[in-house]
C-alpha cells in the first residue's frame, strides 16, 4: 500500500507582502461587486478584471520571462490563487490558461507555440478552455471520438466538444482529438485550436442555475495546421494525464463555496446569540486542514514531485466540504434560499445551492477520483 | 523527516510493532499490567522525547514528539505512552525531575497547601498502575505544575470502552512537588486533546492498512473484495479521513512549537480527528463484515480506542463550540485573514 505523504510546507516568509498587496487591490476592485456576483470565483468572468490581473503581473508569476512571465516562486502563485479565490473575484477568464493551457504550453508547446501565445495570456488578453469531454466520453475520457484526420499541410477536424466552459468567451481551446482509431489510448492527441477558424461553432448550454458558461463546441471539416499539434502525435493521454494533476490540485478545490462561509457567520453575528457556534467552527477546523493539506500538495509541485494521488485526495475532500456548505447553511438558519432578490446570504445560498453538484464532477467525478485513490492504496 | 523523527520512529515502531500482541492487549484488557513493555519504552527513552537533553530527554520538539503519540496510537499499546510524554514536558517545563517509572496525567479538582495535595481526580489514565501522576493547578503566578506519588492515593478503578484504566484518584495531604510551568491553567485539557488527536491518527493510520489488506485477502463471488468498486470506493473515502486527520495533527504540532499560543490548531486536529474517526470506525467495520466485529478479530482494539479517545480531553464537538464562538466574535470578515495568518 502507497503512504500518501502530506508532509507540512509552511509558505515563506516573504510571500507575505504580496498577500497584502493582492488584498489591498483587491479591496478597491470588489468594493462595488456584491457577493452572489463573487461567489461565482473562478466561474466568474470579467475581462477588464482578467486585464487588470495581467498588469500588476499576477497571471503567469511562475512562466519565463521570455513569454510574457514574472519568474516568481511557486508559493508566490499560491498565495495569489487563495487570495482571489478567498475574496470572489472573477477571474474565470484567464483561469484556465494560468492554471492549466500555459504550463502545458511551456511544457510540451512548440517555441512558436509559446512565443504567440503565453505572453497574452499574461497580459489577460488572451483567454483558454478545454476541449476535452464530449457526447460519449465524459469520465471514460479515453472514448474521445473527434477525428483530426491527417490531410496535407495538417489536420482535418470533424466531431463535438461538449461542457467546454466558457469556450464562447475564449480566443484558443486546448484539444483533445482523435489520431488514430485503433489505439485507444495511444491514438490521442492534443491541439491548439484558434476558436476564430472556419467550422467551428460554439452554442452555450444554460445551466440548471440559469448561467451560461459551458458550451457545445461542434467541428465540421476544420484544417488545423500542422504547427497547431502540441507536443507529438499520439502522446495525448500521458500529456492529458500529466495537466489534470494540476487541475485537482489548487485551492478552488475547496474554496468555491467560502463566500458563502462568510455569509452565514456574518448572519449568526446578526442573531448575535451562540447558536450554531459548534457547526461553524466544525467548518472552520476542515477549512484549516483542508488549506494544509493543499499546501502541502504544492510544496511537492514546487519541489518537482508528481504528488497525482495526494491531489486527488485534495480535490475528493474539498468536493464533499464544498458541496456540504449550502446544506449546513440551509439547516443552521432555515432561511430561504434566493435568487435575484433578498439578502447577500439568501443570494449566495440560491446560487451555490444549485451550482455545488458541479462540484463534484467538474475536473473528474467523485467516483473517478476514489478510484484513482484505490489504485493508489493497491486495491485495484 | 529529521533525523530524529526517523530514529523515533524506526524506534517506536520497532518495537511497538514486535511486542503489542493480540496476547498483549488480551491481557492487559483483563487487567494485566504489560510492565515488561513499559520498562523498555522507558529504558529507549520514548517518553522523555520533550525532555531536554541535559535533563536525560532527547530534546525533542512536538513534531519530533508526534512520531511517537502516533505510533502509539497506531500499534493500540496498551501503555501510558502519550501521557508520560506530555507529564514529562509539563515537569520539564517546571523544573521538576522527571521520575522513574509508569507517569500519567490526571485533571480534576484539587487544592495545594504548601507541598500537600488534596483533591480528586477522575477518568485518569492508568491510575491504579502508575507510580505517579502529574496535573496542573491554577494559581496566582499561573499555573503550577504538580507531581505526585500515587502510593498514597485511594484508587477507584473504571475503564473507557477500550478497557484502558481510567481511574478516579482521591488525594488527602499526599506529598507533591509544585513549581510554575509557564502555562495556563486550562494547557492541560489543550495538550491532552493533542496527544489525543496525534494518537487518533495513528489509529486512523491503522484501520487504513488493516482494511485495505483485509479486502485484498478476503475473496467473495470468485475475487477478493477489494476488486469490488463498492468497497474500492469505500475504502478511498477511509483513506482521504486519515489523511486530513493525520496532516491536522502534524500542523497542531507544528504549532505547539511554534506559536505561543496554539489552541487554533490543536482544536482543529481534535475536531478533525473526531469527525475522520466517526467515518472511519463505521467503513473498517463495514468493510470487515461479521468477522472484524468478533472480539477475536484485533480490528476493535483500534477502532474502540478511536470511540473512547474522540471524546477523552474534549470531544470534537467541545472543540468545535469554542473555535465556533471565537470565529463569530472575530467577525464574518476575519476569518480569512486569521486563517492564513496561522
Amino acid at each position: 500500500m502507497q503512504e500518501f505523504r502530506f508532509d507540512l510546507c509552511e509558505l515563506p516568509g516573504e510571500t507575505e507582502g504580496l498577500r497584502q498587496d493582492i488584498r489591498a487591490f483587491l479591496k478597491k476592485e470588489l468594493a462595488e461587486i456584491p457577493a452572489v456576483t463573487r461567489a461565482q470565483t473562478w466561474s466568474g468572468f470579467d475581462a477588464d478584471f482578467s486585464r487588470k490581473m495581467g498588469e500588476k503581473g499576477w497571471i503567469g508569476m511562475t512562466w519565463p520571462q521570455k513569454y510574457g512571465g514574472h519568474e516568481r516562486s511557486f508559493f508566490d502563485r499560491y498565495v495569489m490563487l487563495e487570495e482571489v479565490l478567498a475574496a470572489g473575484a472573477p477571474v474565470g477568464g484567464h483561469w484556465i490558461g494560468d492554471r492549466q493551457s500555459g504550463p502545458l504550453l511551456l511544457k510540451f508547446g512548440t517555441e512558436e507555440q509559446r512565443q504567440t501565445i503565453l505572453p497574452k495570456v499574461a497580459k489577460g488578453e488572451c483567454f483558454m478552455c478545454i476541449g476535452m469531454s464530449e457526447p460519449d466520453s465524459g469520465s471514460d475520457l479515453a472514448a474521445t471520438r473527434t477525428r483530426a484526420e491527417k490531410v496535407d499541410g495538417g489536420y482535418k477536424v470533424n466531431g463535438t466538444k461538449l461542457w467546454t466552459s466558457n469556450a464562447h468567451k475564449a480566443h484558443y481551446m486546448i484539444a483533445l482529438f482523435r489520431t488514430d482509431n485503433d489505439d485507444k489510448h495511444g491514438g490521442l492527441t492534443q491541439f491548439l485550436v484558434d476558436l476564430t477558424l472556419p467550422g467551428i461553432t460554439i452554442r452555450p448550454i444554460t445551466d440548471l442555475s440559469g448561467h451560461a458558461h459551458f458550451n457545445e463546441v461542434n467541428f465540421t471539416d476544420v484544417f488545423v495546421p500542422d504547427e497547431m499539434l502540441v507536443g507529438t502525435e499520439g502522446s495525448g493521454w500521458a500529456q492529458v494525464t500529466a495537466e489534470l494533476a494540476f487541475e485537482r490540485s489548487g485551492p478552488e478545490r475547496y474554496l468555491s463555496s467560502f463566500i458563502l462561509m462568510v455569509e452565514l457567520i456574518r448572519e449568526l453575528e446578526k442573531q448575535k446569540g451562540e447558536k450554531g457556534a459548534a457547526e461553524i467552527g466544525r467548518l472552520v477546523a476542515h477549512l484549516t486542514t483542508l488549506r494544509q493539506m493543499s499546501l502541502s500538495v504544492a510544496g511537492m509541485l514546487n519541489e518537482g514531485e508528481n504528488p497525482a494521488l495526494e491531489a486527488s485526495v485534495v480535490k475528493d475532500l474539498g468536493a464533499v466540504f464544498e458541496q456540504n456548505m449550502p446544506v449546513i447553511a440551509h439547516e443552521m438558519t432555515g432561511i430561504e434560499a434566493h435568487i435575484g432578490t433578498g439578502s447577500d446570504f439568501e443570494q449566495v445560498l440560491g446560487y451555490l445551492t444549485q451550482v455545488t453538484p458541479s462540484f463534484s464532477l467538474r475536473g473528474g467525478t467523485r467516483e473517478i477520483l476514489r478510484g484513482i485513490i484505490a489504485r493508489g492504496l493497491g486495491l485495484r | 523527516m529529521n533525523e530524529l523523527q526517523t530514529i523515533l520512529s524506526d524506534s517506536v515502531n520497532g518495537l511497538l510493532g514486535d511486542r503489542v500482541t493480540k496476547q498483549l492487549l488480551e491481557k492487559a484488557e483483563s487487567g494485566e499490567f504489560p510492565q515488561a513493555l513499559w520498562d523498555e519504552v522507558e529504558a529507549n527513552g520514548l517518553t522523555r522525547v520533550l525532555v531536554a537533553e541535559d535533563k536525560g530527554g532527547a530534546g525533542g520538539t512536538w513534531a519530533d514528539a508526534n512520531a511517537v503519540l502516533k505510533a502509539a496510537g497506531e500499534h493500540a499499546a496498551p501503555l501510558p505512552i502519550a501521557e508520560a510524554v506530555l507529564a514529562s514536558w509539563l515537569l520539564d517545563k517546571a523544573g521538576i525531575a522527571v521520575p522513574d517509572g509508569v507517569l500519567t496525567v490526571m485533571e480534576g479538582e484539587f487544592r495545594l497547601d504548601g507541598d500537600r495535595l488534596s483533591g480528586r481526580a477522575t477518568r485518569v489514565p492508568w491510575g491504579r498502575n502508575a507510580k505517579h501522576a502529574v496535573t496542573l493547578i491554577d494559581g496566582e503566578v499561573g499555573a503550577q505544575a504538580v507531581l505526585v506519588a500515587l502510593d498514597g492515593a485511594a484508587i477507584e478503578e473504571d475503564i473507557n470502552v477500550a478497557r484502558e484504566p481510567r481511574d478516579t484518584l482521591t488525594f488527602d495531604g499526599a506529598a507533591a512537588s509544585a513549581k510554575p510551568a509557564g502555562l495556563d491553567g486550562d494547557a492541560l485539557a489543550l495538550y491532552g486533546a493533542l496527544i489525543r488527536a496525534a494518537q487518533m491518527a495513528g489509529a486512523l493510520a491503522y484501520l487504513l492498512r488493516q482494511s485495505v489488506q483485509y479486502a485484498n485477502e478476503r475473496k467473495q463471488f470468485g475475487r477478493e473484495i477489494g476488486k469490488f468498486q463498492a468497497i474500492q470506493q469505500q475504502l478511498a473515502v477511509l483513506s482521504t479521513q486519515a489523511a486530513a486527520a493525520g496532516t491536522a495533527a502534524a500542523h497542531a504540532c507544528a504549532s505547539a512549537d511554534r506559536q505561543d499560543d496554539p489552541s487554533f490548531e490543536i482544536a482543529v486536529a481534535k475536531v478533525r480527528a473526531d469527525d475522520a474517526a466517526n467515518l472511519a470506525t463505521s467503513i473498517a467495520h463495514q468493510v470487515h463484515g461479521a468477522i472484524g466485529f468478533t472480539y477475536e478479530h484485533g480490528l476493535h482494539y483500534a477502532t474502540r480506542r478511536l470511540w473512547s479517545w474522540r471524546a477523552e480531553f474534549g470531544a470534537g464537538a467541545h472543540w468545535a463550540e469554542q473555535l465556533g464562538r471565537q470565529t463569530i466574535t472575530r467577525g464574518a470578515d476575519a476569518l480569512w485573514p486569521f486563517v492564513t495568518a496561522r
